[in-house]
């Protein structure tokens, strides 16, 4: 993940700056079509998604009161897990962002909503809305990045902490709602910064994540369960909610994965949006995101957000428009001879794990290992996990001329 | 020495207060009511909703609206408004409307609803909705109502302001398909109706108006303005002899209130009036903005409001300061923006005001005329 400036082809450098501010204006254009058009078919939209999530909960729930019957587990397991992803991700999501408060229907209105997620909804407004959608893959502005936490940049340099970046990123997608809870109170910050210097309002948002951790886990692990006791089911309840839990995280996780991460998504520098106009903006998440290919429930599912590239642009329009508008975005990256970043599923999701996997260890090392020279590339990465920085600088100092022999010979 | 903690005493802990706290776990962070309002929306205890029954077509522009309050509706007293909230083209746009019955057996509500030109809600209601919708509801409110011992009575209604007082006349004299029912209470009444309409065909609840005039219950004047001319408030004394003893009831557009007001106050007569269609801020370049704690500054009509307020030292709540990211919305109380991307105008009607204001994006918005912000919610 080079960023843009730094890499030696410019994909953008086939572009003036009076293409740039065209391009913005179409961009612009295709959204005032949709803001002239919208009206009461987004507004019935939203609700019946709404009213059928609701529905499927609470179906779900109750089929789970007899879970001691392992059909109704199933059932009920499979109906939560579907329930808690559309309520997150179609639902959730999009009315933070503000795409449903133009229908001024209070209950649908980003500053009123509160989510089935353990991170309270102002705070994930200011994390996601704020930072990341205002500075998306701004190198040290956009956290969504994962800098802090992992290797994602070849310029980052390598030490033997990120070998297991791999499993902390399987364990951050097991648990990502309290994942996300702890990134959006920057966690990782105020815990460094001793513990009477903490701000008062970090105290204050702690205390009110707590408090919403606390909620939830008593709905899914204790008042669901107890309900459940007359059928003898406590158990089977308790573990029916864990994994509805877990399968949304992981779904979740795997969605947000696909829209930054896969390999070919650009980065920028922190200097480069000094000034930036509109239409530098839009070009910068034109690049930056990455769609989903698939159907309408695989776009339902994942919130939209398989219309990353849309959503990017747009964030703020119903999302059940991001298909309808698709093509005429596509049209736009064609015309300027930009490249619109899409792939199914299982592809970008390998794509972005390949990329975690291949970050863990040290620069071109996955690249230059095969069959043959396995075994000396693993002696190779033993002497630089157990050796010091000065091995370890050695070690990629000649790795690097031998690739540039390679690459002179070919 | 010991301090002395006095406890306020507990709150009851009653069995009902334990089972909403246990629904509550269950539902977090939702309520109960957000999964009980999709299949009982007019429950008792949940926001005050009403079904339409039927559209009733009066005139070719107006239309009776029947409605089904929800449990929790409180009633109301002939003369009363309500403030109703339908979805138009998918937005949510508050009106206020007179009823027109008085409370009727069947426990049934309605609103008599004159589309106007350019009228967004009342062309919908006249033209578009349809019966089963869901509409929602403030309980009545207006002081526009009969005392208790009424004596003799002069109505002055102008257009759809006749609503309120039909609601009064029905509640008075009730018609039954037989014909007006004389009840005892309203036998000793004496009521002149002076209507004023643009014309004969345009005058909504003129069949009303005529059969209970036929049956003596009211004098009916009509005015129509295509026939006698528009009405000179200085002709009631021509139209109506015994005004001087009569209290006046008045409904209708500002124009003919005023005159009126000043006409009654010269002439030492009592009025009550109620002034019907809202007014609306007409959108301009630029203007003031009035902040939450009372702080006024000029505005242009080219910069953000957001932009503005900090100019002026104010804190405000802000976050991308393109439109993107909704974390500087504040309520519009007062006043009319524009949105600097599209050129889009938004406005407060009087009653999105009472109910707290619009909620606007402050980054992108410029004042379009003299705005007023409220607190962030």
């Amino acid at each position: 993940m080079t960023t843009i400036q730094k890499k030696t082809v410019d994909p953008t450098a086939h572009l003036t700056a009076e293409d740039i501010e065209m391009l913005g204006k179409e961009l612009d254009e295709i959204r005032q079509e949709i803001l002239d058009d919208r009206g009461e078919r987004d507004a019935r939209y939203i609700r019946t998604v709404i009213k059928s999530q609701r529905g499927l909960e609470a179906a779900s729930r109750a089929v789970l009161l007899f879970s001691i019957f392992p059909p109704a587990w199933v059932a009920g397991t499979a109906g939560l897990s579907v329930a808690k992803i559309l309520e997150n991700m179609e639902i959730g999501h999009n009315v933070m962002h503000g795409q449903w408060d133009w229908m001024r229907d209070p209950k649908i209105h980003s500053t009123t909503w509160e989510w089935d997620n353990a991170s309270p909804s102002d705070q994930w407004k200011h994390g996601h809305n704020e930072l990341h959608h205002t500075y998306t893959n701004v190198v040290g502005k956009d956290n969504d990045l994962g800098y802090g936490i992992m290797r994602v940049d070849e310029e980052q340099r390598w030490v033997p902490f990120y070998l297991a970046q791999p499993l902390w990123n399987f364990i951050n997608a097991c648990f990502f709602e309290y994942g996300i809870a702890a990134y959006d109170l920057e966690l990782g910050k105020n815990l460094a910064i001793p513990k009477e210097k903490r701000s008062a309002d970090f105290k204050a948002r702690a205390k009110q994540t707590l408090n919403k951790i606390r909620q939830q886990a008593t709905k899914d692990y204790l008042v669901h369960p107890a309900l459940s006791i007359p059928t003898g089911s406590f158990v089977p309840t308790l573990a029916a909610n864990f994994t509805a839990n877990l399968v949304r995280n992981l779904w979740t996780h795997s969605v947000i994965m696909c829209g930054h991460f896969p390999e070919g998504v650009e980065t920028f520098e922190k200097k480069s949006i000094d000034g930036e106009t509109r239409g530098e903006w839009y070009l910068r998440q034109m690049l930056g995101s990455a769609n989903i290919s698939g159907g309408p429930a695989l776009h339902m599912a994942t919130g939209n957000l398989s219309f990353q590239i849309e959503h990017h642009l747009y964030p703020d329009l119903p999302s059940n428009r991001y298909a309808e508008i698709a093509p005429k975005v596509r049209a736009v990256f064609e015309k300027y001879e930009l490249n619109y970043h899409t792939a199914s599923m299982p592809k970008q999701v390998y794509s972005a794990w390949h990329k975690i996997v291949r970050l863990s260890l040290p620069n071109g090392w996955l690249e230059d290992t095969n069959a043959k020279n396995a075994p000396a590339q693993l002696a190779k990465l033993y002497k630089m996990t157990t050796g010091g920085p000065k091995v370890r600088r050695a070690i990629e100092a000649r790795s690097r001329q031998e690739r540039r022999r390679r690459e002179d010979a070919a | 020495m010991t301090d002395m903690l006095i406890r306020p005493a507990a709150p009851a802990r009653t069995l009902r207060h334990r089972l909403t706290r246990f629904a509550e776990a269950a539902t977090t962070p939702l309520l109960p009511a957000d999964y009980l309002d999709l299949v009982a929306p007019l429950r008792s205890g949940t926001d005050l909703r009403a079904r339409i029954v039927s559209v009733e077509p009066e005139t070719r522009d107006a239309a009776t609206i029947v409605l089904k309050p929800g449990a929790d509706w409180a009633g109301h007293v002939p003369g009363q408004y309500l403030r109703i909230g339908i979805d138009v083209d998918g937005v949510r746009e508050w009106r206020a409307y007179s009823l027109t019955h008085g409370p009727r057996a069947d426990g049934l509500i309605s609103i008599t609803v004159k589309a106007v030109p350019d009228g967004k809600v009342s062309n919908h209601l006249v033209h578009a909705a349809r019966p089963g919708t869901l509409v929602h509801l403030e309980q009545a409110a207006g002081d526009f109502v009969l005392a208790e011992q009424p004596g003799k009575l002069l109505f002055v209604t102008a257009g759809s302001g006749v609503t309120p007082v039909i609601g009064m006349l029905r509640n008075l004299f009730p018609v039954a398909d037989s014909g007006v029912v004389d009840l005892p209470r309203s036998a000793d009444l004496d009521i002149v109706v002076v209507h004023v309409a643009p014309s004969e065909p345009d005058s909504i609840f003129i069949d009303n108006l005529r059969e209970l005039d036929h049956h003596g219950a009211v004098r009916l004047v009509p005015r129509y303005d295509d026939q006698h001319g528009l009405l000179d408030v200085n002709d009631l004394t021509g139209l109506v002899p015994d005004l001087a003893e009569r209290t006046t009831y008045a409904c209708g557009p500002s124009g003919l209130l005023d005159a009126l007001t000043e006409h009654h106050e010269r002439a030492g007569l009592t009025l009550f009036t109620e002034q019907f269609r809202a007014g609306f801020v007409e959108a301009g370049e630029g203007g003031t903005l009035t902040l939450a704690d009372g702080t006024t500054v000029a505005a242009d009509g080219g910069t953000p409001l957001l932009d503005v307020a900090e100019a002026a030292g104010a804190l405000m709540p802000s976050g991308c300061r393109m439109g993107v990211c909704f974390g500087c919305v504040l309520p519009l109380k007062e006043g009319a923006v524009r949105d600097l991307r599209n050129g889009a105008i938004t406005t407060v009607d009087p009653i999105s005001a009472g109910a707290g204001g619009v909620p606007i994006q402050t980054c992108i918005n410029a004042a379009a005329g003299d705005c007023h912000l409220g607190e962030k919610r």
